[in-house]
């Protein structure tokens, strides 16, 4: 494989050295477990959890004359994961073994795919950011290649005083390795990227993405080299298992490669663990104590192959995009590429944010969904499918407002109640005499108190109109806020003689 | 009363539909025979009387209702390669040390289905790996045959020694077998006796110890043609749980023995006439020739041309894929377990123990060839000449030629711990040149008795069929044993 450099050195990604500006490269390997019911050669349920060794097939435990049948599901889903990545489909692709012996690799190797994956090259194009200004950066990165694996078991070294355990509840279940180009060059970006590609899977349906689970892994191969210059010898940085460790793992190891060269050392290609405690990586194993796989295609299992009509039928039926449903609601919506790219940036957000907008202002739903809920949200640490005020309260909420029941400010209050108390928004604006007052002999009275009280304002405002603004204040605080505003700024203007 | 032991499959069969004889009975005249033999020979490694007596018992109740199955009331042997629930399996390797699965085979669930009863398990070469029985973890399996004159203690070939030798000795009705690389026809032709390794795909492979995935296949090993065609008919099947099982109607085998040869076009493959092969060896191919001419078949001239690359090739596929499939046994969940200070002198201590020498031999040979920078010389080079090797005999197919005929073996059976063998792996190995294309290419391949030796030990000629034509091997089969008869030990045990 040729690497071909896709990208133009970008003074604001590279990292000042000792001895000048360096560059970092990355490519990622990112581990998804597929979404499916059994294991990919097994019927064992890939539940996550359960007590050790639960879900293990005799297959999984390797036992003597078993053999491996494909889960067809794990296909569907690697092949819907290839069309997401717009990736080229083979249509033949190989199973192979990876032989090595270890405690919790039941067979003595591992079931995957080596010369002929099932997807090939495809793109993700990522949108890094926001900057300072709140501009986003697109960049492309490159995929080289998925293919279907399965999983080890769990080695458990706490259990007993002298012995490990195993548990093979993983073992077996399907895993898709989606290997990516080399084509990031800061920690931002790799970070973006897996975000990216989490968010298509999740998108998709093919990994639920929950990393704490270990449904996602990432391994992160890093470099540096002189801006623009030859690539630099790599490091594999092995299961890294958050989105914010991938950053702090590429900067700490960046440093360190760095640190090393500009001393006049040379980098060693080796796989390192980055330890999150520490921040930083430390050396695994090194190339010459690498494994020798010994990959061969497993006689177990025939190619695995499908036509044209078999991936038509999948993409036919795969669901939108976030890049493709970004560009429909900055189009259909109106929406800003800004509110646009972080609405879709999570599906249970596109989601939420969709059933708001349904037959609503889409700006308006857009504000709320972006300014209150994942303001509150994000203020409480809670994720969005713990959101205590639902789509269809935040809509009844928009609702309100566009009948002119209640005010926007009233809005925020309401909002608040329900994410307190939960309930019916209309009732609660009912019951608490929320409703705004609409009533103009109400409001003109209000109008009319506040001006004979304050003559010498009233004189200002003569002569400095904007001072209409200090009355229709002082009149919403005497209504406690349930005053139209349209209707209180109108008579405002009118008594004070300003139109 | 005759000794029940000596019907055939078909013959047991009429009379116990007849009821002429019980399944029980039947069953006890073979728990008698294996008691008073196996000392002696070695033939089994797990003696299952009291399965048997149910077993028989269930039958006999089935045949009393009119519900018998294809082989109602028929005793088996077993070999060890084949998974029984709750009943030693062990390949008969210690790495597998008291193993007993919780699953049954699907060729011997199919067996048991037709009513088949279970004798026991049989002894055969360590994971199969052998040709001669000795590289059993329990001792070398004895021939039945024995050269004029001589006590010294044959081989009866192997890897499936233990089902040939059972079978000649009268020790089951009909054994099950595997054949890797000649497993089921060698030892079939170095003991007098009928064995047919089906195309690759006839038989499912799931809970068969694998040996090398891409070559293994059961099949049976009886006294005659018409019994072997019966228990393939049962053996035989697709099964969702092995891919590489195929989807195709099992036939009426026994329909097809006795069948005329006449107008088929036999193929002599000219490659086969190895260097320093016994005069009669050639006498007796040439013997198999003039039998076929004279039941009307056509005989003709056929070239292999990739024939001589068949074992070396063999024996690099063969190992690579074993080294692999025994990476399982690693002392972790099952079977044998020897203490180490770490994991790694575990497994070390383990499959130091648990292996015996020749099964040790191949899987560093099978790893070898897989290493990086060696895999595109050996591996990759041996999967080339497998395909040529297949395109060779695709050839001749294509040419109109119905079926070959070759020897099975290139010598008769040799003795018991011979120093020749032992010195020269390589010379063991020679044993399965005539067999081992039949692998490579997923052919069927039948070895049928067809004289003796000037020793007086049997010697087989061997039929290979085109791609699910098992057929033509049986209606050719049944011409040699019809012209050659039928060949027993005389009993010295």
């Amino acid at each position: 494989m040729s690497i071909v450099d896709t990208r133009t050195p970008d003074p604001k990604k590279l990292i000042a050295g000792a001895t000048g500006d360096w560059e970092i490269v990355i490519g990622m390997e990112v581990h998804a477990q597929v979404l499916s019911e059994a294991k990919l050669f097994s019927g064992a349920s890939t539940e996550f959890g359960g007590a050790p060794n639960d879900h293990v097939s005799l297959v999984d435990a390797a036992m003597p004359g078993m053999l491996p049948v494909i889960n067809e599901e794990c296909v569907r889903q690697a092949v819907r994961t290839g069309l997401g990545l717009k990736a080229e489909i083979n249509k033949r692709s190989i199973f192979d073994r990876k032989n090595y012996f270890y405690p919790d690799l039941p067979q003595g190797y591992q079931i995957s795919q080596f010369k002929s994956p099932i997807v090939g090259e495809g793109k993700v194009v990522v949108a890094v950011g926001p900057d300072s200004k709140g501009e986003f950066e697109d960049i492309e990165v490159g995929i080289e290649r998925l293919h279907l694996e399965q999983d080890a078991g769990k080695s458990m070294h706490d259990q007993h005083p002298t012995m490990s355990y195993v548990d093979l509840n993983r073992s077996g279940v399907a895993l898709m390795e989606i290997v990516s180009k080399p084509d990031m060059r800061s920690a931002d970006e790799a970070r973006a990227y897996l975000t990216k590609l989490r968010t298509i899977l999740r998108y998709l349906g093919t990994c639920d993405g929950n990393m704490d689970e270990g449904s996602l892994r990432a391994d992160v191969n890093v470099s540096v080299r002189r801006p623009g210059g030859e690539f630099g010898t790599r490091c594999e940085i092995k299961n890294v298992n958050s989105i914010r460790f991938v950053g702090q793992a590429i900067e700490s190891e960046a440093r360190r490669q760095i640190a090393v060269i500009e001393d006049g050392g040379t980098i060693d290609q080796e796989t390192r663990l980055f330890d999150p405690v520490k921040g930083e990586t430390r050396a695994m194993r090194s190339k010459e104590e690498a494994h020798d796989y010994r990959y061969f295609p497993d006689p177990d299992l025939l190619p695995l192959e499908f036509d044209q009509a078999y991936i038509d039928a999948l993409l036919e039926h795969l669901p939108e995009l976030p890049d493709d449903k970004r560009a429909r609601l900055i189009r259909d919506s109106g929406l800003s590429p800004y509110d646009a790219s972080i609405l879709v940036s999570d599906k249970a957000i596109a989601d939420y944010f969709e059933a708001v907008a349904a037959g609503r202002d889409a700006k308006q739903a857009a504000n709320w969904v972006i300014n209150d809920l994942l303001g509150a949200l994000n203020k409480s640490g809670k994720s969005i499918e713990e959101t205590p005020v639902s789509a269809d309260q935040l809509g009844a909420i928009l609702d309100l407002i566009r009948d002119g029941t209640i005010s926007g400010k009233i809005a925020k209050d309401l909002f608040e109640i329900v994410w307190i108390e939960g309930g019916d928004p209309a009732s609660i604006v009912e019951l608490r005499g929320m409703k705004q007052v609409t009533d103009t002999g109400a409001i003109e009275k209000a109008v009319d108190d506040i001006i004979a009280a304050n003559p010498d304002k009233v004189e200002q405002a003569k002569a400095k109109p904007t001072l209409a603004g200090w009355f229709v204040g002082q009149v919403m605080r005497a209504m406690g806020g349930k005053a139209n505003p349209q209707a209180v700024n109108d008579l405002v203007k009118q008594k004070l003689g300003l139109e | 009363m005759t000794d029940l032991t000596a019907l055939t499959i078909a013959e047991a069969r009429d009379r116990l539909i007849a009821k002429d004889v019980s399944a029980s009975e039947l069953t006890e005249a073979y728990i008698k025979a294996i008691d008073a033999a196996n000392e002696t020979l070695n033939t089994y490694v797990a003696v299952t009387p009291e399965k048997a007596r149910d077993m028989a018992k269930a039958s006999d109740a089935r045949i009393a209702k009119g519900e018998a199955g294809a082989l109602e009331g028929i005793p088996l042997g077993i070999k060890d390669l084949f998974a029984t629930e709750g009943v030693h399996t062990q390949a008969c390797s210690h790495i597998l040390d008291k193993f007993k699965p919780r699953y049954e085979s699907t060729v011997t669930a199919n067996l048991w289905a037709d009513g088949a009863v279970m004798l026991g398990k049989l002894n055969m070469d360590e994971f199969a790996m052998g040709s001669s029985n000795e590289t059993s973890y329990y001792g070398p399996v004895k021939n039945p045959w024995r050269r004029k004159g001589s006590n010294m203690d044959l081989v009866p070939g192997g890897s499936s020694g233990g089902s040939a030798a059972a079978v000649a000795a009268h020790l089951c009705a009909g054994a099950t077998a595997t054949d890797t690389g000649g497993s089921i026809r060698q030892p079939a032709a170095l003991t007098g006796t009928v064995g047919i390794k089906p195309t690759y795909g006839r038989c499912s492979r799931w809970g068969t110890v694998a040996f090398a995935s891409s070559l293994d296949q059961a099949g049976p090993i009886a006294r005659d043609v018409r019994d072997a065609a019966i228990m393939l008919k049962s053996m035989a099947s697709v099964d969702p749980k092995d891919t590489t099982s195929v989807d195709r109607t099992v036939p009426d085998y026994e329909a097809s023995v006795g069948r005329s040869v006449k107008g088929l076009r036999i193929g002599v493959p000219r490659e086969y006439r190895v260097d320093g092969m016994p005069e009669e060896i050639e006498a007796l191919w040439q013997q198999g020739i003039a039998w076929l001419k004279d039941a009307g078949a056509e005989i003709v001239d056929v070239s292999l041309p990739h024939t001589r690359y068949a074992l070396p090739a063999y024996y690099i596929v063969a190992p690579a894929e074993a080294s692999s499939n025994l990476a399982r046994y690693d002392g972790v969940r099952y079977g044998l377990r020897m203490p180490g200070r770490d994991v790694i002198d575990m497994y070390e201590q383990t499959r130091a123990t648990g292996f015996g020498r020749e099964v040790k031999r191949r899987i560093m040979i099978g790893t070898y060839v897989l290493s990086a920078g060696y895999y595109d010389a050996y591996y990759l080079r041996a999967q080339k000449v497998r395909t040529l090797i297949k395109r060779d005999f695709e050839n001749v197919y294509a040419d109109g030629i119905d079926a070959l005929l070759t020897p099975a073996t290139p010598s008769a059976a040799f003795g018991i711990a011979d120093e020749d063998m032992a010195s020269d792996p390589v010379k063991m190995y020679l044993n399965d040149i005539f067999t081992v294309t039949v692998n490579m290419a997923g052919l069927p391949g039948i070895a049928v008795p067809a004289g003796l030796s000037a020793e007086g030990t049997p010697l087989g000629l061997q039929l290979i069929g085109r791609p699910f034509d098992e057929e033509t091997l049986f209606a050719t089969a049944s011409v040699i044993e019809k012209a050659a008869g039928r060949y027993t030990p005389a009993k010295w045990w």
